[in-house]
């Protein structure tokens, strides 16, 4: 089956991307549209004494210029975080108020007060410099230790020393005893730098409101747009449910930033319902740094213990997460439930105890992005795993190899029951493609050169497919996280997906398809993805945690199952054979045994004609599906990262990367291979390049392109990318998922072999020139 | 980016003309500088004006061992001119690295020094090589030029108009890029001509280009990497910023010295 499962077919979308005939939200234009501008907070903790909206009204082209005591004067409420965690002491969490326009308080640069609706975007820009806002500045916390120091200033009132929560989990008796008994135990102070997310299509919103049937329209940047109607209709009340359609159309890039509510859709909604006007709204860079989710920032101590033969005996970790300004969406579930639960990593480990406090301070909220919570696991598992290693003089691959769990399914201490792997084998893999034993002499030829060469890997293990509802419903989900599908089989055969998942990227209308023709034999070209547009789609989650292949991909199944079973029944009733002899091969539903056939399209047609169906059978071909899945998925794999570091100037050259995953079954190779390539650029962006620096006032010091270092391509080597797959046991097509793996088993590997080459462990991310080489100046020193 | 009327100049004096006719005007070289800062709306010039396809103000001319290079000649102008190369493969090679090709095609020679961003790779070059700055009004040396970082000796309204110096017998530049912008997080050209050894700093200094008296009486002595060995930079007068500090800087200018003096042979 050349364009079934497993075949490296061109995506299908692809065409109109790269022809600039994609249709994105800045696309899109309205009638009688207007343009929204934002005035915001320069100030990173201030009050609002006082807005002055006289002159900017009073300029040509101004429509509106809304703040936020109107706003919630409408009665639209604060934006909400929908995963409720409970602290060590039975507390609920401190959920600060958010409004989408500041009322009385500002607390991060780029918090919105005001905005003006104009004839133009110019219009509207310019009246934004005209509202004369009048603040009082308030001492700020810039940083997790500024934010939890004695005296830091009270960001939210109903959050104490700006602690949102004080959550822990496993056994922490257990824990600290197997630590006292350990033959070795290895401590470490490690640092997740905090990232922007930069998709390459900022964030955008137009709005239309229709009068006369009180109906709302949001065409956005969304991964989820039947979660952002739902929220923006039960817990914002900008417009009811049914009465908001809510359309996310072409969407450049999410990695996360594009799950949440923010207020600038809220604001546009609103504003089109008080102006009667189309509002159009789309962030420049400067916007995006100051106000898209922000990721990571994690600031933690961990202890890993070892008995004298090497084993793992315990491992405990007090991580401090800073949350920003406000509580996005799903910040909270990102450094507890898909973080914590993931210490175990590769490994047997008995005892395990985590705790995590959660700090509000003045800068942009954080939330998920790519890999959301399992990098920061991933980086501090594989990290210590290293460091313990060379403490120990074992050799580092053993170390692992030693410690590896290798049955399955396995129960973790920290929820976690991971169903399938043989970790062996990717090790084995990677170490063979890596050329492992051949380093000492790469070493050798670099010194000659007078360079210092290095060599690490990272063993990552993730969480993908989130999840099964009842589970994260018990864990404080707001939400269930199955995924939805309809097929419809139409009277030519040609088949229609509606799926709740969204492409922004990750190649669905390719991928989805793919599973049809594989299924029943059609051509791909028949086969149509539609989503992302809640007029069409039946209720969907939407795409984040790489769940659309393990659970979006399943609820089609699902329905195809269905749609499967009423052909066979359909079939049998005109071929008149027994239905457990109809088989669908190729596009054909054939009696087996006999030489008696039907085309596919004579199947549609039957079913829509209705002419000659079996009795009771209802006419039409369509079929939907919710699909809840059973578990978490786990993606792993062992990734090989080879440098050489100039001593001179301390930058690093990335020889050789080597990534050799476990995703289950692959429906399309050569996209997959993509998405690893994308998630390591992004992950040797966090190790090298990338971070969001915040100076002591709160002001973003790293908030264009100027400062903020993205990868570009002579940033990355050419990756060598292996699979050495096993199935998945709990869905139907065996599918782990791959979007985000590659940023979360890279950092680790590249850090690793950044410190085996400049012989010093104490090295933070980004590893910029700067910093290598003057870990390489202390290494020296304490050589003399 | 706010309102502005956009005027093409067709000679240099046509620009004077247009620029003193402007209640708040700006000459726009390549703009690789001033549209992004329009942009973000931080500089709204009523007027810009246009120099970019002034004649007089294009090309290189190598006469003996005298360069000339018209002010508004692109980077990749300077790159790609086999005569310059020939005679002066250090600025041929330094205007061959600036920003990418985009930038390379835009951006010009006298829009960069007449801006003199601290981070520029130009102002090195013209300092070490001990060019002449021709203006519409006079003849600068780049010893009087550069006055500190984004501040020349330009007048109100004067503009460059060309450039010119003595190819050095020896000359090179090395620069260390800033890993996010691009733009040298320090750069050195090491020039060995009649008027003996220059050596200019770029990217490091806290107050814009700098010569390197140290370095150049090192050079003096011996024209080779290891006579660098023994100067010490001082990370006194050293940019810090997020990416590196002074320390780091001043390390690099070590470096990249001997790495240019090593490139000049």
């Amino acid at each position: 089956m050349s364009e079934g499962i497993g075949a490296a077919v061109k995506r299908k979308e692809d065409k109109r991307f790269i022809t600039g005939s994609g249709r994105y939200t800045d696309d899109i234009k309205l009638e009688n549209q207007a343009y929204a501008a934002f005035v915001r907070s320069p100030h990173a903790h201030a009050n609002v004494k006082s807005i002055d909206k006289s002159a900017a009204e009073a300029m040509d082209g101004v429509l509106a210029v809304l703040d936020g005591k109107q706003l919630t004067g409408d009665g639209i409420g604060n934006i909400i975080c929908g995963w409720a965690i409970t602290s060590k002491d039975g507390s609920p969490m401190n959920m600060g108020a958010w409004s989408a326009l500041a009322t009385d308080k500002v607390r991060y640069v780029g918090d919105a007060v005001v905005a003006v609706i104009a004839e133009t975007q110019a219009q509207a820009a310019e009246a934004a410099e005209a509202v004369m806002v009048e603040y009082e500045e308030l001492a700020v916390a810039a940083n997790i230790e500024a934010a939890v120091a004695d005296g830091a200033p009270q960001i939210h009132d109903n959050a104490p020393g700006n602690v949102i929560y004080d959550w822990d989990i496993g056994e922490l008796a257990d824990t600290d005893s197997a630590l006292a008994g350990a033959a070795h135990v290895t401590e470490m102070d490690i640092t997740n730098n905090r990232l922007s997310p930069n998709a390459m299509e900022p964030r955008a919103a137009i709005t239309k409101y229709d009068a006369a049937e009180d109906h709302y329209t949001l065409y956005t940047t969304s991964q989820n747009p039947h979660v952002a109607r739902l929220v923006l209709s039960a817990f914002y009340q900008v417009a009811p449910e049914h009465k908001l359609r809510v359309i996310a159309p072409d969407v450049g890039g999410g990695f996360g930033s594009k799950i949440y509510i923010y207020p600038e859709e809220i604001v546009c909604l609103w504003a089109a319902m008080k102006t009667k006007r189309s509002i159009k709204w789309t962030a420049d860079r400067t916007e995006a740094f100051l106000t898209d989710a922000h990721g990571r920032d994690h600031v933690t101590n961990a202890k890993m213990g070892f008995d004298a033969d090497g084993n793992i005996v315990g491992f405990k970790v007090a991580t401090k997460a800073n949350f920003g300004a406000y509580m996005s969406l799903f910040s909270s579930a990102v450094p507890t439930y898909l973080y914590a639960t993931l210490l175990s990593g590769t490994y047997n480990i008995p005892n395990i105890y985590c705790e995590v406090l959660a700090v509000y301070s003045n800068t942009v909220p954080v939330d998920a992005y790519r890999g959301a919570g399992r990098p920061e696991a991933s980086y501090l598992v594989e990290r210590m795993m290293e460091t313990a290693a060379r403490e120990m003089g074992k050799d580092p691959a053993e170390l692992r190899r030693q410690n590896f769990i290798k049955e399955f399914p396995h129960q973790t201490p920290v929820i976690m029951n991971y169903d399938s792997g043989d970790f062996e084998g990717n090790l084995n893999q990677a170490m063979e493609a890596a050329d492992w034993n051949g380093f000492e002499a790469r070493k050798a030829e670099s010194a000659a050169r007078g360079k210092l060469r290095g060599i690490g890997m990272a063993c990552y293990i993730e969480a993908c497919g989130i999840a099964p509802s009842a589970a994260v419903g018990s864990l404080g989900a707001g939400v269930g996280l199955w995924e939805s599908a309809e097929v419809r089989v139409n009277p030519v055969g040609t088949i229609e997906i509606l799926t709740g998942s969204h492409s922004h990227g990750q190649g669905h209308e390719t991928t989805f398809a793919q599973v049809v023709a594989d299924r029943f034999g059609v051509p791909l070209d028949s086969v149509q993805i539609v989503h992302g547009d809640t007029d069409k789609v039946q209720f969907g989650m939407g795409t984040y945690g790489s769940r659309s292949g393990p659970v979006g991909m399943s609820a089609i199944v699902k329905a195809l199952d269905k749609v499967e079973a009423k052909v066979k029944k359909i079939g049998a009733h005109l071929l008149e054979e027994p239905e457990e002899n109809i088989v669908i091969e190729e596009g054909t539903v054939k009696a087996t045994g006999t030489n008696k056939a039907l085309g596919w399209h004579e199947i549609g047609l039957a079913a829509y004609t209705a002419h000659n169906l079996p009795p009771d059978m209802e006419p039409g071909l369509k079929e939907g599906a919710f699909y809840d899945p059973l578990n978490f998925t786990f993606p792993m794999g062992c990734f090989i990262c080879e440098v050489e570091v100039d001593p001179d100037t301390g930058k690093t050259e990335i020889l050789k990367f080597v990534a050799s995953d476990d995703f289950g079954v692959i429906i399309n190779p050569m996209i997959v291979e993509g998405q690893v390539h994308g998630g390591i650029a992004q992950g040797v962006g966090q190790a090298l390049l990338e971070e969001v620096v915040y100076d002591e006032n709160g002001q973003q010091l790293s908030a264009s392109y100027m400062d903020y270092t993205m990868p570009r391509a002579d940033d990355v080597p050419s990756y060598d990318v292996l699979h050495h797959n096993t199935k998945c046991t709990t869905n139907p097509l065996g599918i782990k998922g791959c979007g985000e793996a590659g940023a979360i088993g890279s950092p680790p590997a590249v850090i690793n072999a950044i410190t085996n080459a400049i012989g010093n462990n104490d090295l933070s991310m980004p590893a910029t020139p700067s910093k290598v080489w003057a870990a390489l100046g202390a290494a020296k020193i304490a050589a003399e | 980016m706010q309102n502005t009327t956009y005027h093409k100049a067709s000679s240099a004096a046509d620009a004077a003309a247009k620029l003193s006719g402007a209640e708040d005007g700006a000459l726009l070289a390549g703009g690789q500088t001033l549209i992004p800062t329009m942009k973000q709306r931080l500089a709204a010039p009523s007027d810009l004006v246009d120099i970019s396809g002034v004649e007089e103000m294009r090309g290189i001319t190598v006469s003996g061992s005298t360069v000339t290079i018209g002010a508004m000649t692109t980077h990749a102008e300077v790159a790609s001119n086999a005569e310059l190369r020939s005679i002066c493969p250090g600025i041929a090679d330094l205007a061959g690295h600036i920003g990418d090709p985009a930038v390379r095609h835009r951006g010009t020679l006298g829009g960069s020094v007449a801006n003199n961003d601290p981070a520029a790779d130009y102002p090195a070059a013209m300092l070490a090589l001990g060019a002449t700055i021709k203006t519409d009004k006079r003849e600068i040396a780049a010893d009087d030029f550069f006055q500190g970082m984004f501040s020349t000796a330009l007048d109100e309204g004067e503009m460059i108009v060309s450039v010119s110096f003595e190819a050095p017998a020896k000359g090179a530049y090395a620069k260390f890029p800033n890993p996010a912008s691009r733009y040298a997080m320090c750069g050195v050209f090491v020039a060995q001509g009649a008027g003996g050894v220059r050596v200019a700093v770029t990217g490091a200094g806290d107050d814009g280009v700098f010569r390197s008296a140290d370095m150049e009486d090192a050079l003096s002595g011996s024209f080779s990497a290891e006579a660098l060995d023994n100067v010490s930079v001082s990370a006194d007068g050293m940019l810090s910023d997020i990416h590196g500090d002074a320390a780091y800087r001043a390390n690099l200018v070590k470096v990249m010295a001997k790495r240019a003096v090593a490139a000049a042979g």
